[in-house]
């Protein structure tokens, strides 16, 4: 589903993001980027969203090589991958439904099938009845599974997540991760990002380990993971 | 366009219905902007209402212009009559006269004051004349010049006397304000195009988040552009309403006092208001420039949000 081949990323101001790292990950796999903050996991996720491009090296998503995807493709590529945010980038002045509504509306997706789905979408992550509240009459938690219903609206087949758990308490985010799991069981690809090792260890799932931009070995026995992390 | 052309059509109504509800949501910025727009949209109308009218306040006097052609003194009156005849037949002619020379003596003698001095006259000094009325279409200098061309080729004519100086005046005045006319309104339209695209942009930079959010989730471009664009045809829509609703207030206000005036000079000249098509071109020229403004500022401006999680 995801492989980076020795992908390097300098940003503009100069700061390595991400030296010469090479990582796979299966099509229906649920992995957890770890490492700590400013070890490359935001950029990972990034460059597999196309919202930022390698200096170096490919990343290919779902058999295509991204390199060579010309912008005006990048919509409909990135309608294909839910992305979570740590700080879950609602649009405050929307109500719940607009705000889970808007990846099935900037498809063109027929407005009684959007009904449908974004009830679905709510049901799924347990806020099924608060359609017209505004995300600022929610709690952080309600805050993040609408969220989470945006990025998995429009069933894409691959999830990311960059800490989304970071802004949570410990039982809030154990039930944010099991949400995970759940979509992971139905066969959409999961990518984590997240500095809460305690919790990806609870849930025994792959770890890509990351330390100042580069891929280390799994801490595990994870045959895979150290395959990935050697190649 | 997976969905559909129905579809397609349902996006932009929601669009539309976006923007208006957007617009509708800040009466008072909204009406200043459209206030500003209807201004600049008015002045060209006022200006075009003003050519026109004065156009028809002055076609009675163009066309009240005579052509006054004098025979030789010694071409018989039968043959003016038959040059008449022929000359009836001619388009751009209303009207045609034939004065013979006893009648002109008859009423010089009346009106002039001279009568016991023509009195010593033996013989009548006056030729016979015609007295040519173009017709109402043929009021420019240009056919007037013609028409005086075409009699003095005769060989009886001695004299075609026209005053059509001031015609021809009058019509260079008219052609220069329609030339001002299309100057101010290239130059207003420029201002309108401005003013749309300010405000686009303002926009613009004030959902500089939510069109993040919305190129994150796959939002192509043209969705993220086309409320704004919707949003420029409204302004241009409303600002063109309005400069309709002040042209026309203007012209109910002023319609009395032209009245007036009129009748002090013996007319019976009533101001004329925008005509159906004139209405149509303000509302199809403040919708294209409203248009043009935000596509101008939108396409600038939204190409520099990239989304930078």
């Amino acid at each position: 589903m995801i492989v980076f081949d020795h992908v390097s990323k300098r940003y503009p101001n100069g700061r390595e993001g991400l030296s010469n790292a090479s990582l796979s990950i299966e099509p229906g796999e649920m992995v957890f980027l770890t490492g700590r903050s400013g070890a490359g996991k935001s950029t990972v996720l990034k460059l597999i969203a196309l919202l930022e491009r390698p200096t170096r090296g490919t990343v290919v998503i779902g058999g295509k090589n991204t390199t060579s995807l010309a912008s005006r493709h990048l919509p409909a590529f990135r309608r294909r991958i839910g992305i979570v945010f740590q700080d879950h980038k609602l649009l405050p002045e929307r109500p719940v439904f607009d705000n889970v509504a808007l990846p099935l509306v900037v498809a063109g997706t027929p407005l009684k099938e959007i009904d449908k789905r974004v009830r679905a979408a709510l049901d799924q992550v347990g806020l099924l009845g608060r359609e017209r509240a505004l995300p600022l009459e929610l709690s952080v938690g309600e805050q993040q599974r609408v969220g989470i219903a945006r990025a998995v609206v429009s069933k894409p087949p691959l999830l990311i997540a960059d800490e989304p758990t970071g802004n949570l308490d410990p039982d809030l985010a154990v039930e944010v991760m099991r949400l995970f799991k759940r979509f992971q069981e139905v066969g959409v690809t999961v990518v984590v990002a997240t500095h809460d090792v305690h919790l990806v260890r609870e849930l025994g799932l792959r770890e890509i380990v990351l330390d100042h931009g580069r891929v280390q070995g799994t801490p595990d026995d994870d045959p895979l993971a150290g395959m990935v992390a050697t190649r | 366009m997976n969905f559909g052309l129905a579809s397609y059509g349902a996006r932009h109504v929601q669009a539309f219905l976006a923007s208006l509800g957007r617009l509708a949501r800040n009466p008072f910025s909204t009406l200043l902007t459209s206030i500003v727009i209807a201004l600049a949209l008015a002045l060209p109308l006022g200006l075009e209402l003003f050519v026109n009218n004065a156009r028809i306040a002055t076609g009675g006097f163009a066309n009240a212009i005579d052509l006054s052609v004098y025979f030789k003194t010694d071409v018989p009156l039968a043959k003016a009559e038959q040059l008449a005849k022929s000359a009836r037949e001619r388009p751009g002619i209303a009207r045609v006269d034939v004065i013979s020379a006893d009648a002109a003596l008859a009423e010089f003698r009346a009106y002039s004051g001279f009568g016991a001095a023509l009195g010593v006259l033996s013989a009548n000094p006056l030729p016979h004349v015609l007295h040519v009325h173009p017709a109402s279409d043929a009021g420019s200098a240009a056919s007037l010049d013609a028409l005086r061309r075409y009699f003095a080729a005769w060989p009886e004519v001695d004299l075609v006397q026209i005053d059509a100086q001031w015609v021809m005046r009058f019509n260079a005045i008219l052609e220069l304000l329609r030339r001002l006319l299309v100057i101010a309104a290239a130059i207003l339209g420029a201002g309108v195009i401005a003013v749309i695209g300010n405000t686009i942009r303002l926009e613009i930079l004030n959902r500089r988040g939510e069109i993040e959010v919305t190129k994150i989730v796959g939002g192509s471009n043209s969705f993220v552009r086309r409320p704004f664009l919707y949003a420029g045809i409204l302004y241009g829509l409303g600002g063109a309403l309005l400069a309709w609703g002040i042209v026309a207030s203007a012209v109910a206000m002023l319609r009395a006092p032209v009245a007036t005036l009129a009748r002090a000079y013996g007319s019976s000249f009533a101001l004329v208001g925008p005509t159906a098509q004139e209405v149509a071109v303000l509302i199809a020229g403040g919708v294209i420039l409203g248009w043009l403004g935000a596509w101008l500022s939108a396409t600038r401006h939204l190409r520099s949000i990239e989304p930078r999680a």
